[in-house]
């Protein structure tokens, strides 16, 4: 499975998928369990090792690995770059969100126990939690962003008759 | 001789091994697929030192993301390094040299898990002691009054987060935290504005690719040989006409 065509020198996307079942049912049977293990990761942050760093890392090789299989275009399919787009910021604005409303009841900037004023332990494990799930949305799409767009090249390479592919 | 100290050298030995194989490999394929193994290494390496939490790091970044960005270079550039790398004397000066005086540093340091070290006396029982992060005395909601006869798993949970890295990280440093969030965001944000073409451009491309996959591979038809539309003799007698177009031009 050479990368380039050897008559023009273009790159050429792997087309070799569609014989690769093993390859596509294990990625297919995979994927689901990697992401369920990454939301456990995020969301068990506090009672162990791992946080939202951690799960949003592997939440992002689950669908990097879909996309390494697969294709990325198939990827962008699935998730599209908005989507991306959107969680990037929505992650970050969930963690300031959670100090604003600290802010906003009166208490200090990303002070969690101001969420539960009858229960603080609560408050702080409550804004602990949403916390890490913010750095997880931030870490998986930006993951994927980074993926995505260093593999764009390969279908973007030249003009489209040079991306053609010749067997 | 400790079983620890054992599995450390065993482990660092073997990292040792994969990053001199790194180096040396031509091909960048086996050099990726060596530096996620040496990231597992070092994995296993913190997990023996009990920093569960690097350890997962480690290996969710060094070993899976890592590797595959990597794998997503090479598949969009080449498999191979032009030639062997060879020994460069003033480079090994250098690396040894900076790696004497790391070691020479850390013969200052108290030894690996030494109760009596200054780190053990005063900054880590006062970041414990600490009630960010924490309120202590309250049971979380539905668990109070604590049942007497079960105190323990309660007390574990007792009115804070038990796992005190997250604790620090989330609440104690929680403004540090939430930068490296906004870094990592930032990273993100400007690959898209430096590197992402517009999106109509993207989509058409792709749109034309899966266009081509579907008329090349139709299902359940067996590929049918085609004959190659442009020879190596014709493309070098075109690209020949296009130099010299571009040479008058």
């Amino acid at each position: 499975m050479s990368r380039r065509n050897p008559v023009t020198g273009a790159f050429q996307a792997p087309r070799l998928i569609e014989h690769q079942s093993v390859l596509r049912v294990t990625c297919k049977l995979l994927v689901p369990f990697i992401i369920m293990f990454a939301v456990y990761v995020i969301t068990h942050g506090e009672l162990g090792p791992g946080g939202g760093f951690q799960g949003g890392v592997i939440m992002a090789a689950a669908f990097i690995f879909y996309g390494l299989v697969f294709g990325a275009a198939r990827l962008v399919d699935r998730i599209p770059l908005r989507v991306t787009d959107f969680l990037m910021a929505a992650g970050v604005l969930l963690y300031a969100g959670v100090g604003l409303h600290n802010l906003l009841m009166g208490s200090n900037f990303l002070d969690y126990s101001a969420l539960n004023p009858a229960h603080p332990s609560e408050g702080e494990a409550l804004g602990m939690t949403l916390v890490e799930y913010g750095v997880g949305i931030t870490v998986t799409s930006v993951f994927i962003t980074i993926y995505v767009t260093i593999t764009e090249p390969r279908f973007m390479r030249g003009r489209p008759e040079n991306v053609k592919v010749t067997d | 001789m400790n079983e620890v100290l054992i599995l450390d050298v065993l482990m660092l030995l073997l990292a040792l091994v994969a990053a001199v194989a790194i180096i040396r490999a031509r091909s960048l394929l086996a050099a990726t697929m060596l530096s996620g193994i040496y990231s597992l290494l070092m994995a296993l390496v913190w997990s023996n030192m009990h920093a569960l939490d690097v350890g997962f790091t480690e290996a969710a970044v060094g070993a899976g993301a890592t590797t595959v960005l990597l794998l997503g270079t090479i598949s969009a550039t080449g498999r191979l390094s032009r030639r062997t790398p060879s020994l460069d004397l003033r480079a090994g000066a250098v690396v040894l040299f900076t790696g004497g005086l790391l070691i020479y540093g850390t013969l200052d340091m108290p030894a690996f898990g030494d109760p009596y070290a200054p780190i053990h006396q005063h900054r880590v029982p006062k970041i414990l002691a600490q009630n960010v992060g924490k309120v202590p005395g309250r049971p979380p909601l539905g668990m109070d009054p604590p049942d007497p006869a079960h105190p323990h798993p309660r007390d574990d949970f007792n009115g804070h987060v038990p796992n005190t890295v997250t604790s620090l990280l989330a609440a104690y440093r929680g403004f540090d935290t939430m930068f490296e969030t906004a870094v990592i965001f930032t990273a993100g944000i400007s690959l898209v504005l430096l590197l992402r073409r517009r999106d109509d451009d993207i989509v058409d491309a792709w749109d034309e690719r899966e266009h081509e996959a579907e008329v090349r591979t139709p299902r359940a038809v067996a590929p049918v040989p085609q004959p190659p539309t442009r020879s190596h003799a014709n493309l070098r007698h075109e690209r020949a006409a296009d130099d010299t177009k571009e040479g008058s031009a």
